[in-house]
């Protein structure tokens, strides 16, 4: 069994390296295309003077170094209920990617603590400091499907929009992980051009049998955020 | 850095986006200076200091200094088999549980490069952590249209696999860390600009301190970008 699994790591190893082998050698020939060129210097077309000498100077396309500003990085806090056992303050932070002005990507992570409560004393059981932390992430495709403008007051305007998130992640509370589908919609408000304020409203759903019967527990999560673009 | 307006005119919106107005225009032969860049959005300070932000195909036709045309080039197909990082994330099935990796890659040559795998697996009885890191060779296709959006990849790597039993199964299993490698072929393609799609197979081998290694078979697919 064992010699069997050595055996076929072994020759996929070799299998690659072979693999790459061609592609390193072509490289090699194209880098020298002026050795080969020395030797045909003798041919007659080469004896006679060029008419006109080339005076083209290529054009150099220097990209200009302008700033992209396409990730958000911030901090939330806000309330979360953990289904069963109360709601309590979480926290987190926050990272997203803008793909495009319609699309972004986020992960987020977060964190509360369950307090003792209800279905701990109608159960009988006590969750230790450890077990007590929920602790939670994802990893999301978000959408801007309303973007807008607020108005403040008279003289103030600032962009806004609403977006939803989609994403999987994944929930550790009471010792165990739990495979995690998060659903949200937020609200991000453009205080200048490189800090947001979010409202943020997602639900992570897990299958849990924490309580003897398997379910899907919901925990809503709503916070507010702050992030900055860079 | 600032360029002239060779259009007849160029719009200036109040948001990076097609949904936000209109609300200031330049016309041609006036300056604006670039200020910063957000997706396909250009924010730009006009002469007499109000900001706006501009589309990439108006900035297009924009001077630099020198008269030459502002390039705006980004990335595209043909970086898509020559660049240097990835960075992605895959879902998918590990042995009968749901997986969620992360990864970033480092290319060493047009067909040779490197990779990190930072995996949670997340099953009924068990919860599994990995971090893996491999070699990846890609194969090249020819330059032909469709054919040219895909690159197929064979890779093997080794790592680390922490196990922990969940709650309820701690007394019939232990927590390990053993060690773990992995064979695997997958497929990229090419979506737009710099993101691409990802799917992949791995067999991994577990290497136990019990009679038997385990093999687990994994099957994943995600998204990536890269720069």
């Amino acid at each position: 069994m064992e010699s069997r699994i050595r055996i076929f790591l072994l020759t996929a190893s070799a299998a690659l390296a072979l693999a790459s082998l061609p592609a390193t050698a072509v490289r090699a020939a194209d880098a020298d295309p002026a050795a080969d060129s020395v030797p045909s210097g003798d041919t007659e077309e080469q004896d006679q003077p060029p008419v006109i000498e080339p005076e083209v100077e290529r054009r150099k396309v220097k990209v200009p170094k302008i700033d992209r500003e396409n990730f958000e990085i911030g901090v939330f806090g806000g309330v979360i209920n953990v289904e069963d056992f109360d709601a309590n303050p979480s926290y987190g932070l926050r990272l997203a990617y803008h793909i495009s002005e319609d699309f972004f990507t986020e992960a987020t992570i977060g964190q509360t603590t369950v307090s003792r409560n209800a279905a701990e004393i109608f159960f009988n059981f006590d969750l230790t400091r450890g077990e007590r932390q929920f602790t939670y992430y994802d990893v999301s495709f978000g959408y801007n499907f309303l973007p807008g403008e607020m108005f403040v007051g008279r003289k103030r305007a600032f962009n806004t929009a609403l977006y939803v998130t989609a994403g999987v992640g994944g929930t550790r509370f009471a010792g165990d992980d739990e495979f995690t589908i998060a659903l949200g919609v937020g609200y991000r408000m453009l205080v200048s051009d490189w800090l947001a304020l979010h409202l943020d409203v997602r639900d992570h759903a897990y299958r849990s049998s924490l309580l003897g019967l398997e379910k899907v527990a919901h925990n809503l999560d709503a916070n507010i955020g702050f992030t900055v673009f860079f | 850095m600032e360029v002239q307006v060779a259009d007849p005119f160029i719009e200036l919106r109040t948001g990076p986006g097609r949904g936000y107005p209109v609300t200031q225009v330049v016309e041609r032969g006036a300056t604006v200076a670039i200020v910063m860049r957000r997706t396909d959005w250009y924010q730009v300070r006009t002469e007499g200091g109000i900001k706006g932000w501009v589309h990439r195909r108006d900035m297009a036709r924009t001077l630099e200094g020198t008269g030459e045309l502002l390039p705006v080039a980004d990335p595209s197909l043909v970086d898509f088999t020559n660049h240097d990082w990835e960075f992605g994330l895959e879902v998918g099935d590990f042995g009968g549980a749901n997986a969620i990796s992360g990864y970033g890659s480092y290319s060493l040559n047009e067909s040779l490069s490197t990779e990190l795998h930072l995996s949670h697996i997340l099953g009924d009885q068990t919860n599994q952590y990995i971090i893996d890191i491999g070699i990846v060779h890609s194969i090249i296709m020819p330059d032909v249209k469709i054919l040219n959006r895909f690159t197929p990849f064979v890779g093997l790597g080794t790592g680390v696999l922490r196990l922990e039993p969940k709650a309820q199964f701690a007394q019939q299993l232990d927590s390990r860390t053993d060690q773990i490698a992995y064979v695997g072929a997958g497929v990229k393609f090419y979506l737009t600009r710099q993101f691409i799609a990802r799917a992949e197979y791995r067999w991994h081998v577990v290497f136990t301190n019990r009679d038997d290694n385990q093999e687990v078979e994994e099957w994943k697919a995600g998204f990536a970008f890269f720069f």
